[in-house]
């Protein structure tokens, strides 16, 4: 098993004929993802890499079934996307977009809340890689062949830190069950609690990395939880320690503006709620291998 | 992005925020005549820079004449400050706030801030006003008064008259708290505004309040439609580095150490500034080139951190995804030729798609670049060849 996707999940691509879009869900196709539908107003009735195209999400939904989608759309309009996608019915809903305004995606939140609890979708991102899970599917833009099929869960804010982890544990032997990117801006969809939920039911993950960074509540929050309510081991590491206070470090949600925001203090409200912490960025194989020797 | 103080009133004051009189000056002779003009007996002359602590810091000055008005204007003018929040640098002082300076009774704090965790536009007051945040939540952290906004209508007026009456105003000054609290608010939502704090918010002998300062930071992704606020950059209160980072939309902070970085994506970026301390040296900035990391960009990026004389080494550290290693490898290659950069060590650490080829690019382009396998490997490297060159 894994969580949220699989060989099987119908993925919709909005923004499929796009530059981005385009490349992508070609790289998408190739990894084994199931792609049914794309979506790109004005462009639909085409074809774009054999798949078909709509001008709404909702038709393309009622067309193929499609239940996750992919975001391909720029910053100004994404917010208009994702709620396009809500309100269609996708369940899960992956935001790529890099540079979405706070206030807009504080209205996305705001609007998922007139779905009841048990159907409100699930977002991952905004400005993230998306998901992947190994040998199966990937809904992301990450370089497939890094990831080995395995038994750690991965969660993390960064990208490419992610796909850094990624590598040290193939280097290590050790595979993912899926690897979720939740992205690095100040408001969005899913947190690591979200991730950690769900991670905590499927069976064929192990143990959990999860890498935050600086900024927010959410690393914090997720320790918290484990600790009362995780039954598997899990690695954490917070990015950042060098970061000066109050400045914007690339992803708008990575500052240093209140207390609790710095990697030395998440890192130890980490360890006192008895996470095995990675002691830098080059040990999170060795970690993750060491934790899972001792379960 | 940032603003001056006589920005930020400017937008308030478009929102029906009541303002004390006053008029931006660039030179001491201004400052008089603005002064003349805004009539009175008594002014402020403040220093316009990015950055609180101001008063404390010498930057705000009073006057009782006009001719004290020049010497303060002329005093600030083309200095740099050094407050509590400016770092040891300071920021230059380019501009100067000429202000009508009329007694008042009371100090309030008004703050508005976007609060990550309940994802919503947080209202702070405080009775007491004039000091700084922290220090009001250290001394009165009970009489800290806060309203949350619901995104979808807004904040209420019955909201901000809850706020004004339990800050202990009198009815006639209910009223234009009211005006304040919610012209405020509107100035936040409708500029894309991340942070507003008017501190202190006055209560003035005739029942008049007024902003008599005021802070505003904007949401940076929000600025392809805030045109207006965008003209009001002053890129004289940033690092020229950052400035010139901007230019090529980089994201590049200038720190002080010797190891400079380039680096794909923000987490990895931050990691490896985090692995050079962990080995024993200190990055000279942080920069994401994204996740792309072209060769222009890798070129502009070089250009970038050897222009900071403090760096004695250079580290890159690019995993390839979507971008291949071996077009970053020809990028690093080229940038190093057409830079001309000599003397200066360079580590050179590629991971992910096509990394042998990348590899070789590099090792049969004749240049002395240092290549590592592993991040652990790269830092160590660096800091190595710094201790090397020290």
């Amino acid at each position: 098993m894994s969580i949220l996707i699989d060989e099987k999940t119908p993925i919709l691509i909005q923004g499929i004929t796009g530059d981005k879009g385009s490349f992508h869900a070609k790289e998408m196709i190739d990894y084994g993802s199931n792609v049914v539908a794309g979506v790109t107003p004005g462009k639909g009735g085409k074809t774009h890499h054999g798949v078909p195209v709509f001008n709404t999400v909702r038709e393309a939904v009622r067309e193929t079934g499609a239940q996750a989608s992919i975001t391909f759309v720029a910053p100004a309009f994404c917010a208009d996307a994702i709620m396009e996608a809500a309100d269609a019915g996708i369940r899960l809903i992956c935001s790529i977009t890099d540079g979405i305004p706070a206030q807009d995606m504080m209205k996305v939140k705001r609007y998922f809340l007139r779905f009841p609890k048990d159907r409100r979708p699930m977002l991952v991102g905004p400005n993230c890689a998306g998901i992947i899970s190994p040998g199966k599917a990937m809904l992301g833009i990450m370089p497939g062949h890094i990831y080995k099929r395995g038994s750690v869960g991965l969660i993390s804010r960064s990208g490419t830190l992610g796909y850094e982890a990624a590598s040290q544990l193939k280097e290590l032997g050790l595979g993912i069950s899926t690897s979720v990117g939740i992205g690095g801006d100040p408001i969005n969809g899913s947190s690591f609690l979200d991730h950690l939920v769900l991670f905590d039911k499927d069976p064929e993950t192990e143990a959990v990395l999860i890498i935050g960074e600086i900024g927010g509540p959410q690393e914090a929050e997720a320790a918290a939880w484990i600790k009362e309510n995780f039954s598997k081991p899990v690695i954490g590491f917070v990015a950042g320690l060098t970061a000066p206070k109050g400045r914007r470090m690339g992803h708008a949600g990575a500052i240093i503006s209140a207390t609790g925001d710095s990697a030395a203090e998440k890192t130890e409200i980490m360890k006192s709620y008895g996470l095995a912490v990675a002691p830098n960025p080059a040990e999170f194989g060795s970690t993750v291998a060491k934790v899972l020797k001792r379960a | 992005m940032d603003v001056h103080e006589y920005q930020a009133k400017e937008i308030l004051a478009a929102h029906g925020v009541a303002i004390p009189p006053g008029t931006v000056a660039f030179s001491p002779d201004q400052a008089v005549y603005a002064a003349t003009e805004l009539g009175g007996s008594h002014w402020v002359v403040k220093a316009q820079i990015h950055a609180g602590a101001r008063g404390k810091a010498g930057g705000v000055k009073f006057c009782r004449t006009y001719h004290e008005v020049q010497q303060a204007a002329r005093d600030l003018l083309g200095k740099r400050l050094v407050t509590g929040q400016t770092g040891p640098e300071g920021k230059p002082v380019q501009r100067v706030y000429v202000e009508v300076a009329d007694p008042f009774e009371r100090e309030i704090y008004l703050g508005y801030v976007l609060d990550r965790k309940l994802e919503r536009v947080r209202v702070i007051a405080s009775k007491h006003g004039g000091m700084e945040i922290e220090e009001i939540a250290r001394t009165t952290p009970d009489e800290i008064l806060q309203v949350i906004v619901e995104p979808a209508v807004g904040l209420q007026q019955f909201q901000a008259r809850e706020l004004a009456f339990q800050l202990g105003l009198n009815i006639k000054q209910v009223s234009r708290a009211v005006q304040t609290i919610m012209g405020a608010y509107r100035a936040f939502r409708d500029n894309d505004a991340t942070m507003l704090e008017i501190n202190p918010l006055v209560v003035t002998k005739d029942d008049k309040v007024l902003a008599l300062d005021a802070k505003m930071s904007f949401d940076d992704n929000a600025l392809f439609r805030r045109r207006n606020i965008v003209d009001m950059n002053d890129p004289s209160q940033s690092d020229p580095r950052e400035a010139q980072a901007n230019e090529h939309s980089l994201n590049y902070i200038g720190l002080d150490g010797e190891i400079g970085c380039i680096v794909n994506g923000a987490g990895l970026a931050m990691a490896t500034m985090d692995m050079i301390k962990h080995a024993g040296g200190n990055p000279a900035n942080f920069l994401d080139v994204g996740g792309g990391a072209s060769p222009e960009r890798v070129a502009t990026a070089f250009r970038l951190v050897l222009s900071d004389r403090r760096v004695k080494v250079v580290l890159v550290n690019i995993f390839a995804g979507i971008n291949r290693c071996d077009w970053v490898a020809q990028g690093v290659v080229d940038a190093v030729r057409q830079e001309k950069i000599e003397g200066v060590p360079l580590v050179v650490r590629l991971a992910g798609t096509n990394v042998e080829a990348g590899k070789k690019i590099i090792s049969e382009s004749g240049i002395p670049i240092i290549q590592a396998d592993t991040l652990a490997d790269a830092a160590q490297k660096a800091v190595a060849a710094w201790q090397s060159v020290k």
